[in-house]
């Protein structure tokens, strides 16, 4: 295979398991988002666009679904000859069968193929975060760095910080003195993105060491990083400035939607940087006479005939009649008949909510309509 | 249908449509929001199962070519058959105008495809059809014809030449002539004929090489007395656009809810175009919308009635936008208003600016311009 300058590795094998009914028949980075995107959309059109022609998807929990729509790679421009989307499952060897026991495992089950590629850089990303960022100047800093790891991090309010992985930098050099997972006292606000670029021979040696350790969780942040810090190694932060969103639960999942809606969203879609998605073959959406829509987003195939207010609305989804929708996540094709009110919920793909029926979360309490359900009312 | 070899025949006259048409083909003119009117050729025979589709190219060829590409959005992108190009024949000291010198001087696409049949439409109709039926049609019903032809019953009159068709009651045609307009009642023709291979060769070149021009009038018309002709009905929605009025009409008729979904929603029968990644439509506090077709990367904060909205337009705060067409990435700003409009690719309506067709005739407005 021709040498790759720098390989991506998506981890999306996460089952999301705080997003409930969302992801009972699809891994988390399969969830729908922001009206026609998946997750996984975001850091696979970062590739693209950062111009990394070869990207593996390291597949664990109910893959057929991510499996089915990552397809060749062409919706994001990466059926490439010699490169383009690697999907990366757990197998069977000689000795056994194992799934990935961790971030890092799964990375170190992947080594073959990561030799195969042959690339001077690793650049592992996780697959359920919402943001745009073009890898190709992180690269650029790892190398004037002559970094051995490279670290995006994002500032978060620092009443957050105790949430996240924190990484405690010198301010001049950006290099990387401490690492706190989840600290109780953070010493920083800077939070790690999950997004690591690591030289590969640096990387394989670490990967080799920890893959055979029995007290190892096989985790990059809790194992491998505080590890490399220890031995002394060359890290450094990366800072990103832009949107990002760890959408691991219902509410900042609806959150992250709602924040398309404004009139000028912090998160523009329509930014400098596409975002790719597999497009389906409708129409442009409908909006029938009779309806009214503000503030929101619609995606193509839909059909509005009621209010719509304040919503993101998927393809071939219906508003009936006299329908009144608010504040809510309508996920495809899912129908909202005559008359049915919804309020502060995400209605899951092909959920029906029955003429005269009514959901009705409330902020903070989002309601939860799971995938193919019935809402009598 | 994997016995049917199809070809798109793009070489037509767009004298009527000179508006809009003046540096495209009739048949990449765009259409509901997302459209151009290839697509739904080359769609129904993709839907109907046809594999092998070849694309006799108009003279402006470049925003056919640019639309379509690789043929990979319609799934013609194949190892084995798919897509192929047509050019149009070399100018020489032979005169002649019409379609017929082209198809001639590609005539080896279809018996070289190892097809029995040849199945030839053109473009400039709007129709979702499933061409089995008519395959079958053309094997089992009406009596062994040897050439079939598509028709829907007009339902209004129409200008532009068309060729219209009397049957008898087996489907058998018994007339067929070219008019210089359509009345509602009568058989209109919809360009799409289906007939053996052989048949087909033998139509083009007897015709061509005694001085024919045109596939419909020299080499159809002239031998239908030899062949028996059957005649399929299509029962469905169908537009023919053939003027900038009927181009009006036909967009304007995607807003009624039946045509929407009949033409669009067909799971079976998608209409497949070309993948553009625009973000879904952004409505704003101030958006209020009824009745329209809003296509993907458009940003709306004004008024929008009867309207088609292409991809990337954006309708500026208090603006209005009545019974228009606005084609991609036109920018309609704070304050202005237009009513009965057409508005080619990127054009620019700036503050407060009115503008106002007639309700018959709506205006149209030059791609880029600014006003």
């Amino acid at each position: 295979m021709r040498k790759t300058e720098c390989l991506a590795m998506i981890l999306a094998g996460g089952q999301g398991s705080r997003l409930k009914a969302l992801t009972k028949t699809v891994a988390k980075p399969a969830v729908p988002f922001g009206g026609k995107y998946r997750i996984i959309d975001f850091p696979l059109s970062n590739c693209a666009n950062s111009g990394i022609e070869k990207v593996g998807v390291l597949t664990q929990y109910k893959p057929l679904e991510l499996h089915n729509y990552l397809g060749s790679g062409s919706s994001w421009d990466l059926d490439r000859t010699g490169g383009g989307v690697f999907i990366l499952p757990p197998y069977a060897r000689e000795k056994g069968a194992d799934w990935y026991r961790g971030t890092a495992d799964a990375i170190y089950q992947n080594l073959n193929f990561i030799d195969l590629t042959d690339p001077d850089y690793v650049l592992i990303l996780s697959g359920d975060h919402i943001y745009t960022m073009n890898y190709h100047w992180m690269l650029k800093a790892h190398k004037a760095n002559n970094a051995d790891v490279t670290i995006g991090v994002f500032e978060v309010p620092w009443e957050e910080a105790p949430r996240f992985g924190i990484m405690v930098t010198d301010k001049e050099t950006g290099r990387i003195t401490q690492f706190q997972e989840k600290p109780k006292e953070p010493k920083s606000n800077l939070a790690s993105m999950g997004i690591y670029i690591f030289s590969k021979p640096f990387l394989k040696k670490y990967l080799e060491e920890d893959g055979v350790k029995e007290d190892s969780t096989h985790d990059f942040g809790n194992d491998l990083i505080p590890k490399m810090l220890a031995d002394g190694a060359r890290m450094f932060s990366y800072a990103f400035d832009g949107y990002w969103k760890d959408v691991g639960t219902i509410e900042s999942l609806w959150q992250a939607n709602m924040d398309l809606l404004q009139d000028q969203p912090p998160f523009d879609l329509k930014g400098d940087q596409k975002v790719f998605s597999s497009n389906p073959s409708l129409p442009p959406h409908f909006i029938g006479p009779d309806a009214s829509v503000k503030q929101s987003m619609i995606n193509e195939g839909a059909r509005i005939e009621g209010e719509v207010d304040k919503c993101v609305i998927f393809q071939g989804v219906r508003v009936g009649k006299g329908a009144k929708v608010t504040n809510s996540v309508i996920l495809p094709s899912a129908v909202i008949e005559d008359g049915a009110v919804v309020d502060y919920a995400i209605i899951a793909q092909d959920a029906v909510i029955k003429a005269g029926a009514k959901v009705c979360g409330k902020e903070g309490e989002i309601t939860v309509v799971p995938e193919g359900s019935v809402v009598e009312p | 249908m994997k016995q049917v070899v199809g070809i798109i025949n793009l070489q037509e006259d767009n004298s009527l449509i000179r508006e809009l048409a003046a540096t495209r083909a009739v048949e990449a003119l765009p259409f509901a929001g997302r459209y151009r009117l290839v697509d739904f050729a080359i769609s129904n025979m993709v839907n109907s199962g046809m594999s092998t589709v070849g694309i006799l190219l108009p003279d402006y060829s470049r925003a056919v070519l640019d639309h379509i590409r690789s043929g990979k959005d319609w799934d013609l992108a194949r190892r084995r058959e798919g897509l192929t190009y047509l050019p149009a024949a070399l100018p020489d000291n032979d005169s002649r105008k019409g379609d017929l010198k082209d198809i001639y001087a590609n005539l080896d696409f279809a018996e070289l495809s190892g097809k029995q049949y040849v199945l030839l439409t053109n473009a400039s109709y709007v129709y979702n059809i499933d061409f089995e039926k008519v395959l079958d049609f053309h094997i089992n019903g009406g009596g062994g014809a040897d050439i079939t032809m598509v028709y829907s019953v007009a339902k209004v009159d129409s200008d532009g030449k068309g060729v219209v068709i009397e049957t008898a009651d087996n489907g058998i045609v018994t007339d067929l002539a070219e008019v210089p307009g359509i009345k509602a009642g009568q058989k209109d023709v919809m360009g799409a004929y289906l007939m053996p291979v052989p048949t087909f060769a033998y139509l083009v070149r007897t015709t061509y090489e005694r001085g024919g021009q045109d596939f419909l009038l020299d080499a159809l018309i002239r031998h239908a007395g030899e062949f028996k002709i059957s005649a399929y009905e299509h029962k469905g929605y169908v537009a023919h656009i053939n003027s900038t009025m009927e181009y009006y009409e036909a967009n304007r008729d995607c807003l009624k809810p039946e045509v929407w979904e009949e033409l669009f929603m067909n799971n079976d029968r998608p209409i497949f175009t070309k993948v553009k990644d625009e973000v879904p439509v952004q409505y704003k506090e101030t958006a209020c919308v009824k009745n329209s077709l809003v296509a993907n990367g458009c940003e709306i904060r004004g008024t929008v009635e009867n309207s088609i909205i292409f991809r990337g337009v954006t309708v500026g705060k208090g603006a209005v936008v009545k019974d228009s067409i606005l084609m991609q990435r036109c920018d309609v700003q704070e304050g202005a208003r237009v009513e009965n409009v057409i508005c080619d690719k990127e054009v620019i309506i700036t503050k407060n600016r009115w503008l106002k067709g007639a309700e018959n005739y709506p205006y149209i407005v030059k791609k880029k311009a600014r006003i």
